[in-house]
Order: structure tokens, then C-alpha cells, then sequence
């Protein structure tokens, strides 16, 4: 698999961490357990196109929401990850 | 010259008749010539028997010419590079080629084993799970090694592997698969074009079929046009040509796996080079021209030595010039298989007869078989007659029911042809049948693959160049080449007429896939017993799981299921494909990556003075770190260790702590992000301070912990456990960037560039005066306990200052850029002479951080909360932090958690061990009374016995409490003492002094 990092360009697999699904935001500091029990442990686990936090460890360090078809590994678009974790407000 | 080489043509050929070749082969010596395979060169000797068959051990021949094969495998080489299963159809000739048959035992010729054709009825389909059911643990005693030693491959060398191996990456615009007719089109039209073509070819010469087949294209016999097209690709620069190569695997993102077989053509590589390379092809595009392969027709006898591919004899006879057989006879079911007729007969050979399955036969055939003396029997062979001195007799059962019966000394099959779907299906691709060709094809490729020419399923020689060649430039122009591709090569359709025909019914054991031995009757016995997918029936039956795949076996076998299922064959379908195309060496993953290289090692900054020292070192993750110093005349290492806690403890030692995972942290809101990462306060650290820090997971559990210290008010320096130094730079990362993108804060790692030493002992300052400028005061008042700042060393020199203590004395950590390390490493040894320094390593280091009860990996260990390590105070409840909220959780705050807490036997002379259970006084040993265990251990100089530290239920409360520590692992059981976990200075005076 390759991803085109926005900071580096195309790049190989090897290069990359996974994380996981970055649809979830952290909860604000006052959005009690349940919301950070859900924030923590409960993700989607999708069969299609879904969107994952990578890491370009072997690179740039940079954090990369990358949006990919679980089921062929497409991948439509790459872009930086800054504050797509950030906290929900009014969460 | 013919030499002993009997069967050798006198003339044509690829084969380069100055330059013979001597090899042996089963401790006999022939000859061959350069351009030979070893099967080419057995043939032109005359030698039929190359094998013994993998179950029954029945005496096997050449089937092919080329990696389809799954008889002829050898042995190749001797010693450490023996090379199992290596095809001999494959196999380059070279001087002093030694090879050895397989499976048989004491001989080819003369094979005990072959008795199992006398039991073969219990060798059917399954018959591993039928017959050896009972009792259980013969399996493992005696069943399983007998049917070991009986059925298999050949051997491996049982040695390191003395080659090298190679890993390589390469990019291109258009990568292509095979060099027939196909494949060079489509490499001209992209070459042309511009393009950066990548063609990789398996074999070791250029052409495919046209080798063997010749035939005219532009006007030209086949073998001049490639050699132009040859000479035209290697002129262009960006065309890279890569023989011996095979595209064997196909990845995401358009990666392509291709190995090299560099060397495997010498006995030896050449000094500094590597027997095979694994490349890693980037290519936009890809032409798969990987041809198409003859199948087999199934009938009794059919493994019989001589009975061999139409195809495959036409290549021993044109490109090798080596006579199969004198007096062939042809069973084809399709108008291709009669070139072998043909052929022959340019060859001078005899044509005993050609067996036709269809009802009509062409006019021109029909004048070649009169020209040729030989009769066309319209009709199938029903048997053979012969053993491992090869065909006596064919048996034909005419179409009329009548019989005939034919002479010959050799049987060419043509059953039709096979595209190699192969590397079009790896991405679960399904091939869809084809009724014209009556053949699976290609349906879809993965994105960027296209497959071109007999594929594809064009088996004309004009369809191969125009597929070839269209999807050559259409592949080049999607890359963005709009060169002019030039004029198309053009040569003749030849007509493709078949029936399908797969299995001939008759008497005796009819082979589908020889290399796993599996019959036609082996099929139809795993339909009647239900296992009738195609999935079930390969694994039931082994058909298509050898070292070939399947290669001239899968088809066939789903054929035959679908007739006795009584369902279509694309109802039957095919079973999924999975890459690797050919066998690939474990080596050639592995490349360079092997023994001491199988992974980078780290060294630390003073590694190569400790090695002069004499220290023992040991693996922690990547690094090398010293684990302690031997001194002449100690005994063991707990003896050196011992000693290296005492000087520390009484005058003044050293550690190379390097390892530690360093970050720098700067910004305005450096502190208000530590505070965030953190369970404890940052921001209000004042600057000049170090603090011990914790993190957490956000489920709670505690992720990491070390010191910070505050350099400068937008200025932190963090430090990290070696193990996890590469995570919590992650997860910072992950916290500053996606988390927190508000904070103006950066990170930097700086691990690598700073070397840093802890100085520890009652006379660290004694010591530190000689090394630091006199300027700087280092009094408890100039530099109190937890002070961290930047001093002058004599000299000039800046370094980072740290009076932080892990050993529980008087300690400082100095910082100074990586590459002083090993300077100041001597630099400490001559200072600190007149006090007796003593260099100490990790053994030491973990027995001080016991003896003060500090945690560290086998607590963090990714179960304990910061209240199990007795740190929950720390816990701020003025901020947010990660892992705050989960950290709250009923089952983390329980009151019966298991929490360190100090261990020592009762017998005071008792090794502890770690892993250790801890059961209550009283109680049996079990899940329900386990309380807990221990952690870590050591012999403790001061205390002058072993302790420990452990994780036990309520350990805090329980002080004083006689346990029991129960080690089934190693039969021990005896009576231990809860105690508090700070062995040493408990009041931390002797840190602070």
C-alpha cells in the first residue's frame, strides 16, 4: 500500500503507523464518563470507505486522516489530522 | 559434436554447441551444452526417470518446460547450498552442476518405498484423517513420522545458508510481465512512447513461445524479429530488461514482488555478489503477458516417464535440439497439439500416430499424417503401458468403442491451453470461463493491471502482438508517455479449434495434480463424501497445495468435479489465488536481514570504551547497553553486580543512561501541555527543576513515566523509559497535533543527540568538581535536590546538569552532546580515579532502583493504574489529562486491586524468583486464591539477601503479612513477608544530602 502524504508525497506502507478510526473526538473535560468510555472504546467497524488516523513516523512525524476503502484498500484522499481529535464542544 | 548426448539433434537449437557443459546428476556424469536447462540436458542424454512421486513413489519423468512443472524436481547443489525441489525444467545448465532425484531411497532405479503403490487403496483422498485416528498419541510417536519419512520433497541443507540475499526497490512507468510475443509488443509501444518500462522475463533468453515455435512475424522468422526487438529495447534507455526474473506477487498501490534469480545459474556467486534479489516494483502500470500453459488430458498412466506436454516437446526438440522420444505418438484434443506432430517431423523424428478426441481433422493435417506415415485415430488414450523404463504401448479407445493400440517411446498431450490468471486474480479476482477456448480468462485486474495476449486468452500469434502492443501504449499513454509507439508488429491468426476433454475413463490410477499424487478417482471420491467446493476438495484432497500450485493440475481437477457434481465447470469455479506465482526463497524476504543484521543495533554513546572495559552487554529493544562489568577473579555475575552496588553506595559509580528516550518541548504552551499528557503538574514547575512524571492511557492505565525538567520558561526536556522512547514521542505527537491543536507547543527528539550518564554515590560531588567548571556551584544550596540547569564543564563545554537519583543517593545526571559521550566516559574513568569510580551497568542499576522500590517495565506492564504502583496521589484533580476520566473507574479504583508492594523471604538465605505466585497462608494454589505475583527481584547488598517487589491484593494494608510465593514453573514454594516497598533510605535522606 502507498499513501500520499501532503508533506512528503507518495510513500510506501512501511513508513506509516496505524491507529485507527478518526471519526472520534475527545470529549470535553466535562462530558462525564459515559462520553469518554464511548470516545475510548467504541469504534465503527466499517467494511468500506472509512476514515483512519495514520502516522508518517518514517517521515515527517506527521498525523494524516487518510479516508480508504477497507475492502480494497483505495485510498481517496489524505490530508493533515490537526485537531481532527480535538474535543466536541457541547459534548 | 554429440558426445554421449544420444539424444541430441544435430542441428537448430538455442543451445551454443562450442561451449559443453559437464554435470551429474545422481553421482552419474553427462554432458550438455550452454543454453541448456538441466531437464534439456537429461533429455538430450536419453534420461526418462528423474523422480519418485510424492506418495505412491512411482517413478516420474520431464512433464514440461518451464516453472509449471511438478515432476522433475531436484536437488540442486551439495552441502549448505543444496536447494530442494528446484525444477529441473527451469534449472540453467552450468559446469559442474551437481543435482540429486528426490523421495527415493536407496535409489531412483531401485525404490523401497514404492511399495506404497501396493497399498495405495488406503491412500486416498483423506487418508490421513481415516486411518490414523487411533490411538491420539501415536500421531505424534509413530504415525506422524513414518508417513514423514515415506511421502515428501526433497531435503533441505539442514545449514546456514552461506549466500547473500538482496532486497531492492525500483519505479517505473509500465511494468510488464513476460517476454513472448505479448510481452515485447507491449514493451516497444511503451518503450517507444517514453515510457520507463520494467520487463521482466523468468527464464534466462528473451522470447517465450516464439523459442520454441518460431513462426513468422513482420515478415521475419520469429527468432530475427525478437532478436530487433531486443536490440531496439536495450537502445532505449528507460527500458530496463530484467531476465531470470519472475512478477510473482501483486500488492496495493500499484507495488509489484519480482525475484531475481541473480546467480542461480553458477555454482557459486561471485565474490560480493548475491545469489537472488527481491524487488519491490512501483509501476503505474502493468502489462501481465504471462502466456498461457498447456494442460494436461487425465488418463490411466498418464505419469507414466515419457508422456509429456505437445508444447513442452516442441521445446526440447526447437530451442534445445534434444529428442524427447524417437517414435512419438500425439494425444491432442486441439488443433495447437499438432505442431508437436509437425515438429517432430521436421526434426527426422517418427510420429507413431496422432490421437485426435475430435471428430474431424483438417485437410492439411490429414496430407501431413499420409506424408508422414502415420495414422490419425479419432478417439482417446485409455492407458499406458510402461514403468521407469518408460512408454512400451498406448492403449486407445477409439470413438467407434473399438480399441487400438499404438508403439511409441514417447506420448505428447495437448488437453488446450490455460491462461495464467495468476497474477490478474491475486486481489481475489475470479477468472471467468470461457466457452470458445473452453478456459478460464481474466475477468478485471487489479486497478493499473491489465493482462495481454495468451493471458488474456488470445492464443494467435497476431492476437498476442495487437493485445500486446495496444495495451503496451495504452498503459504507456495512462503514465503520461505520448511518445509515437511506431508501427504494430503483425504476424498471422492461427485457427484454434477444441473439444474440451479432460478425463479419460479406464483402468488404473489416473493422475490430476502428480506432484501431490492426487488421481481423478481421488476427486470423485471427495464429491461423494460431500466435499464437493472447490475449496473443501483441494484441501481434502491436497489437489493444486505442492510446490507448483497447481499450475497443470487445478482445472482439471475442477472439471472433473463438475461432471461428477454434474454441474457447469464456471458453476464449479475456481479457487481463490494467492501469490506467490513461483516458490521464493525465505532467504530473499529476509535479505540482508539476517543474524547479527536481522535488525539495526543501537550503541550507545559509550559503547566502545565499555567494550574495552570488558563489559558483558545485553539486548534491551535495539540497544546494546552494558550489563555489568567482570573484574578478573570474580565468580559469576552476581558477584561483579554486588560489587558494583556496594561502590556506588559507599563512594561513587557511573551508568551510561543514553538510552532514555529524550524529548525536547518548546513553545508558550509547553507547560499547559504537559500538564495535559501528564497526571501531574507541569506549568507550576519552576524553572530549574525537574519533576518525576506519569502518564496514563486514555483508558486509564499507565502508559509511560520519567523525569522533565523546566530549562527555560517556554523550554522543557522530557525524558522517557528506553522501551517506549519511539511510543510516547507517537502519542505526544498524536496529542499535540490531533488533540490539542490549540496549543502552541513543538516537540523534538533529541534522544540521539545527547549522551547522558548518571553519577551517583556519596562522592558524586567530589567527582563532579573535577569534571565541572569551578564556577558552578554545586552545593546542596546552588544545586538542590530535583535542580536541573545548564553548567560549564573545565574546558568549556555545555552540558545539561540533572540532580535526579534512580539509585536512591546522592546522584546528578550530565547531559552532553552525543558525540562527547565516549570522552567524557574516559573523561569520568581519570577524575574519578582517586575515588575509586566504578563504572556499573543495567544489573546494578536494577538492583538500586529494588532496593528503593522504584517501578519500572515489570510493573508498568500495562495492567497497573498510578494507584497500583502507590503513585495515585499524583493524580491532579485541578486539570484534565489523559486518561483522567477512565482512570475513575469503579474496577481501576477498587479497593482490592493488587498494588506493589515490597517482598522478602522468611528464610533469609532464599533466592526469590519473579513470577512467583503469592497465595494467602493456608490456602491450595489456584486461580481462586491467586493474589497476585512477583514482579521484580534481586540480591540486595545492604539488606544482604534477596527482595522483591510484587503486585499483591490490598499489598499496602497487608505489611508484616506472611504469604505464601508459589512457583509451580519451577517447584518452589515457600513462605514470603509483605513489606514496604522502599528497602533502602526510606526518608530519602541520603538523595537530598
Amino acid at each position: 500500500m502507498r499513501i500520499v502524504c501532503p508533506f512528503c508525497g507518495e510513500r510506501e506502507l512501511g513508513e506509516f503507523t496505524y491507529l485507527g478510526d478518526a471519526k472520534p473526538q475527545r470529549p470535553a473535560a466535562d462530558a462525564g464518563e459515559d462520553a469518554v468510555y464511548d470516545y475510548v472504546y467504541l469504534r465503527d467497524n466499517i467494511a468500506g470507505v472509512m476514515s483512519e488516523h495514520w502516522y508518517h513516523g518514517g517521515g515527517c512525524r506527521a498525523w494524516l486522516k487518510v479516508t480508504r476503502n477497507t475492502l480494497t484498500h483505495e485510498i481517496s484522499a489524505v490530508e493533515p489530522a490537526a485537531g481532527a481529535g480535538a474535543a466536541k464542544v457541547g459534548a | 559434436m554429440r558426445g554421449d548426448q544420444a539424444n541430441r539433434l544435430n542441428n537448430g537449437g538455442l543451445i551454443d554447441r562450442s561451449t559443453p557443459l559437464n554435470f551429474r546428476f545422481d553421482g552419474k556424469t553427462f554432458s550438455g551444452f550452454k543454453g541448456d536447462t538441466l531437464a534439456s540436458a537429461l533429455v538430450a542424454n536419453g534420461v526418462k526417470l528423474v523422480g519418485r512421486s510424492f506418495k505412491y513413489h512411482r517413478p516420474r519423468g520431464i512433464l514440461t518446460a518451464g516453472s509449471e512443472e511438478p515432476n522433475a524436481l531436484v536437488e540442486l547443489r551439495s552441502g549448505a547450498r543444496r536447494e530442494p525441489n528446484t525444477k529441473a525444467t527451469t534449472a540453467e545448465l552450468y559446469e559442474g552442476l551437481e543435482a540429486a532425484s528426490q523421495n527415493r531411497w536407496p535409489s531412483l532405479n531401485f525404490d523401497v518405498m514404492s511399495v506404497n503403490q501396493l497399498f495405495a487403496p488406503i491412500f486416498v483422498a483423506g487418508f490421513y484423517y481415516k486411518t490414523f485416528m487411533w490411538p491420539a498419541k501415536f500421531w505424534e510417536t509413530i504415525y506422524e513420522p513414518a508417513i514423514r519419512r515415506a511421502a515428501g520433497l526433497g531435503r533441505a541443507a539442514g545449514v546456514s545458508d552461506p549466500d547473500h540475499y538482496d532486497k531492492a526497490w525500483a519505479h517505473c512507468d509500465v511494468a510488464i510481465a513476460g517476454s513472448g510475443p505479448a510481452g515485447l509488443a507491449a514493451a516497444l509501444a511503451a518503450g517507444r512512447s517514453g515510457a520507463r518500462v520494467i520487463l521482466c522475463e523468468e527464464d534466462f533468453v528473451l522470447g517465450g513461445r516464439l523459442l520454441a515455435d518460431g513462426d513468422t512475424i513482420d515478415g521475419l522468422p520469429a527468432s530475427e524479429w525478437v532478436a530487433r526487438a531486443v536490440a531496439e529495447l536495450e537502445a532505449m534507455p528507460d527500458v530496463r530488461i530484467m531476465t531470470r526474473t519472475t512478477l510473482f506477487g501483486v500488492y496495493d498501490g500499484g507495488t509489484y514482488g519480482a525475484i531475481e534469480r541473480v546467480n542461480d545459474h553458477l555454482p557459486v556467486p561471485p565474490e560480493h555478489q548475491v545469489r537472488q534479489r527481491l524487488w519491490r516494483i512501483v509501476a503505474k502500470r502493468c502489462v501481465v503477458a504471462a502466456g498461457a500453459i498447456e494442460r494436461p488430458i487425465v488418463f490411466a498412466g498418464n505419469d507414466t516417464p515419457g508422456v509429456m506436454m505437445a508444447s513442452a516437446m516442441r521445446s526440447y526438440i526447437n530451442r534445445y535440439a534434444a529428442a524427447p522420444a524417437r517414435r512419438i505418438a500425439l494425444f491432442t484434443n486441439n488443433e495447437d497439439g499438432w505442431r508437436t506432430a509437425e515438429t517432430a517431423i521436421a526434426a527426422g523424428l517418427q510420429v507413431a500416430a496422432v490421437i485426435d478426441a475430435r471428430p474431424d481433422v483438417s485437410p492439411a493435417h490429414r496430407s501431413l499424417a499420409s506424408k508422414g506415415g502415420f495414422s490419425v485415430l479419432h478417439g482417446a488414450v485409455a492407458g499406458v503401458d510402461g514403468g521407469k523404463g518408460g512408454i512400451r504401448k498406448i492403449s486407445v479407445s477409439l470413438s467407434g468403442g473399438a480399441r487400438a493400440e499404438v508403439e511409441a517411446d514417447g506420448l505428447a498431450v495437448s488437453g488446450g491451453w490455460n491462461p495464467a490468471v495468476g497474477l490478474t486474480s491475486y486481489h481475489r479476482g475470479r477468472p471467468k470461463w470461457r466457452d470458445d477456448i473452453a478456459a478460464f480468462v481474466p475477468d478485471g485486474a487489479p486497478p493499473g493491471m491489465v493482462a495481454a495476449g495468451a493471458a488474456n486468452g488470445a492464443f494467435g500469434l497476431g492476437a498476442c502482438l495487437r493485445e500486446g502492443f495496444e495495451a503496451g501504449a495504452a498503459a504507456a499513454r495512462d503514465a503520461g508517455r505520448s511518445g509515437s509507439i511506431g508501427s504494430m508488429p503483425v504476424a498471422d491468426d492461427e485457427a484454434f479449434s477444441l473439444t474440451p476433454l479432460w478425463h479419460v475413463a479406464g483402468k488404473g490410477k489416473a493422475f490430476v495434480d502428480q506432484q501431490h499424487d492426487v488421481t481423478a478417482s481421488d476427486v470423485e471420491l471427495a464429491q461423494r463424501e460431500g466435499f464437493e467446493s472447490v475449496e473443501h476438495l483441494k484441501r481434502y484432497t491436497t489437489l493444486g497445495m505442492a510446490t507448483d500450485q497447481g499450475k497443470t493440475s487445478n482445472v482439471a481437477g475442477l472439471a472433473i468435479m463438475a461432471a461428477v457434481s454434474g454441474k457447469s465447470i464456471p458453476e464449479t469455479g475456481t479457487t481463490i489465488y494467492r501469490p506467490p506465482y513461483v516458490p521464493v526463497a525465505i532467504g530473499a524476504f529476509a535479505g540482508h536481514h539476517r543474524d547479527e543484521n536481522f535488525h539495526a543495533t543501537r550503541l550507545t554513546p559509550s559503547h566502545h570504551w565499555a567494550a574495552e572495559q570488558g563489559a558483558i552487554f545485553v539486548d534491551t529493544g535495539l540497544w546494546k547497553r552494558a550489563q555489568w562489568y567482570p573484574r578478573a577473579g570474580e565468580k559469576d555475575w552476581l558477584e561483579s553486580v554486588t560489587r558494583e552496588v556496594k561502590a556506588v553506595r559507599s563512594g561513587v559509580g557511573f551508568c551510561d543512561v543514553s538510552t532514555l528516550g529524550k524529548i525536547d518541548v518548546h513553545g508558550p504552551d509547553a507547560g499547559a501541555f504537559l500538564d495535559r499528557v501528564y497526571i501531574n503538574a507541569f506549568s507550576s514547575l519552576a524553572v530549574g527543576k525537574a519533576r518525576y512524571g506519569l502518564m496514563l492511557r486514555e483508558d486509564g492505565i499507565v502508559y509511560d513515566d520519567g523525569t522533565t525538567s523546566r530549562l527555560a520558561e517556554d523550554h522543557y526536556f522530557l525524558t522517557t523509559t528506553t522501551a517506549k522512547a519511539g511510543l510516547v514521542m507517537q502519542h505526544l505527537e498524536f496529542c499535540r497535533q490531533v488533540l490539542f491543536p490549540e496549543l502552541d507547543v513543538q516537540l523534538t527528539s533529541v534522544s540521539d543527540q545527547w549522551a547522558q550518564f548518571s553519577i551517583a554515590g556519596p562522592k558524586t560531588r567530589d567527582l563532579l568538581k573535577e569534571v565541572v567548571d569551578p564556577g558552578e556551584d554545586l552545593s546542596n544550596e546552588g544545586f538542590p535536590f530535583m535542580g536541573a540547569r545548564e553548567v560549564a564543564l573545565r574546558g568549556g563545554l555545555k552540558a545539561r546538569l540533572f540532580r535526579i537519583s534512580f539509585s536512591g543517593e546522592m546522584a546528578f545526571e550530565i547531559s552532553v552532546p552525543a558525540r562527547y559521550g565516549e570522552a567524557m566516559a574516559r573523561n569520568l574513568m581519570i577524575a574519578g580515579k582517586p575515588l575509586g569510580i566504578t563504572p556499573y551497568g543495567t544489573e546494578a542499576l536494577g538492583v538500586m532502583r529494588i532496593e528503593k522500590g522504584h517501578v519500572a517495565g515489570p510493573e508498568l506492564n500495562g495492567t497497573t493504574t498510578a494507584g497500583d504502583l502507590g503513585l495515585g496521589k499524583m493524580m491532579s484533580t485541578k486539570k484534565d489529562f489523559i486518561g483522567r476520566v477512565m482512570a475513575g473507574r469503579e474496577a481501576l479504583t477498587a479497593s482490592n486491586r493488587q498494588v506493589v508492594v515490597g517482598i522478602k523471604p522468611t528464610d533469609k538465605a532464599r533466592r526469590l524468583r519473579s513470577g512467583a505466585h503469592i497465595i494467602p497462608k493456608g490456602e491450595t494454589p489456584g486461580p481462586d486464591n491467586d493474589q497476585g505475583y512477583i514482579t521484580s527481584v534481586c540480591f540486595s547488598p545492604v539488606l544482604d539477601q534477596w527482595i522483591g517487589l510484587g503486585l499483591v491484593e490490598r499489598g499496602r494494608e497487608r505489611i508484616g503479612e506472611i504469604v505464601r510465593a508459589h512457583d509451580p514453573l519451577r517447584g518452589e514454594d515457600y513462605d514470603v513477608e509483605l513489606c514496604n516497598s522502599v528497602f533502602y533510605d526510606p526518608d530519602g535522606g541520603r538523595q537530598r544530602g
